[in-house]
């Protein structure tokens, strides 16, 4: 039987990247969603990019960002007598990254036009925006919402590159799954390597079936 | 010493690089490789095992040598200065064994247990500390020696008697078995100009 910590490592810092994507893209997507800026492409680009580049790109301008020697890194120890990489938190940085397409497309799309139309309508009631958003927007865009928060667990569950590049491999801080099963590979433990192979299939299998099946009960955009 | 050896003969010659376990990987699945120059003993002797490489051929071409970076006094490596290790993973890479070996025999494996940190190999152990990452850290000597650095770092050599040597063989590969062109680079792998290389390189000689 394998050690089941990176298992836990790896749900946990899917969980913790997940939420905190939620945080940071939810304003993100709904500003990309009802600007007419002109930095809109570049901003859309900037986004996007995690899903074209190696991770090893990524991994190794973030190996370089942590280092104590530069500004970010060299802030955060000081800050916390801790170096970013190696460290669970480093991970999850990297991981908010890697992961941020999946939470902004699916929610600048859901928030995209109807909710807009609908926004608008509820501003001539004169409702404050606030209130609007969350009775409102939030409701038609569940749809969206449980899109963008599946995919991102998803995506960050199979991270491998990234992790690779800045953790060291750490019980308990930085072995995730996919680099324990790695391992067990390049060591020819190909049991403990099946065993956590299929652990891991299941719940990404289990994950993508939900939002399926969620998204097929769910129209696009929910009308109220 | 591909640039050494096209220049003493006629023949042309083409490297490919890769970590040794991969390019195992590779000759077993059929790569069309003539030469394997492994990092280790091992991959070669199973490529005779398994009839992928000609018996007999098998030669150790150098002596990796481990050696301390970012510091000249490994009693540091305890002190709560150090707040990371970096070492190439035991399990995956002879010189992540060889670091470990090192660190036992300084009495310090307890003391340093929670600093290491573990490149997949020894490349990404030098990259921890290149990028200034992890203080300090074990890599291989060659890997000093073709890196002119602006801001050289302090070093620190360990007695050879620390750690298993780390052999690195070349073998020929079936495919090549009577081919004049890698048997010649098999011959000139033990002659006094590529020696003389090899130790310019940072390794020792068998």
């Amino acid at each position: 039987m394998p050690d089941l910590s990176s298992l836990w490592l790896t749900l946990r810092l899917a969980l913790v990247t997940t939420f905190v994507l939620l945080l940071i893209g939810t304003p993100l997507a709904w500003w990309l969603a009802q600007t007419r800026s002109r930095f809109k492409p570049v901003i859309e680009a900037l986004i996007a990019l995690p899903l074209v580049l190696p991770p090893t790109v990524l991994g190794f301008y973030l190996l370089i960002a942590m280092s104590p020697n530069a500004p970010f890194g060299g802030f955060w120890l000081q800050a916390t007598g801790d170096t970013l990489s190696f460290s669970f938190t480093g991970l999850v940085i990297g991981s908010v990254i890697y992961s941020f397409p999946f939470m902004i497309q699916p929610l600048q799309a859901a928030f995209e036009g109807p909710v807009q139309q609908a926004m608008r309508t509820a501003a001539s009631l004169r409702a404050s925006r606030w209130d609007s958003f969350f009775t409102i927007a939030v409701p038609m865009s569940v749809r969206g919402f449980v899109t963008a928060i599946v995919l991102s667990f998803a995506h960050t569950l199979g991270e491998f590159g990234v992790v690779l590049m800045v953790g060291g491999n750490i019980p308990d801080r930085t072995r995730v799954a996919s680099i324990e099963i790695y391992e067990n590979v390049e060591t020819l433990n190909y049991a403990d390597a099946h065993a956590l192979s299929l652990i891991l299939l299941i719940i990404s299998f289990l994950t993508l079936f939900c939002v399926f099946l969620f998204n097929r009960r769910f129209p696009a955009h929910v009308r109220l | 010493m591909e640039a050494d050896f096209e220049t003493r003969t006629d023949y042309d010659v083409e490297a490919v690089v890769g970590s040794t376990g991969k390019l195992y990987a590779q000759i077993v699945y059929g790569a069309p490789y003539d030469i394997f120059l492994a990092a280790d003993r091992e991959r070669p002797n199973r490529l005779i095992e398994e009839g992928q490489a000609v018996e007999g051929s098998r030669v150790t071409y150098a002596l990796g040598r481990v050696i301390l970076w970012g510091t000249d006094d490994p009693s540091v490596l305890a002190t709560p200065d150090i707040k990371r290790i970096a070492i190439a993973n035991p399990n995956l890479a002879p010189y992540g064994k060889a670091a470990e070996q090192v660190i036992a025999n300084l009495n310090l494996t307890d003391t340093t247990e929670t600093k290491l940190v573990l490149g997949e190999n020894v490349g990404q152990a030098f990259a921890f500390v290149g990028t200034g990452n992890a203080q300090v850290g074990f890599v291989s000597e060659a890997q000093i020696a073709i890196r002119d650095d602006a801001e050289p770092k302090a070093s620190w050599s360990p007695p050879s008697s620390f750690h298993d040597p780390i052999a690195q063989d070349a073998v020929l590969l079936a495919r090549a078995n009577g081919n004049p062109a890698a048997i010649a680079f098999m011959t000139y792998l033990q002659s006094d100009a590529a020696r003389d290389i090899i130790t310019q390189h940072g390794y020792d000689l068998p």
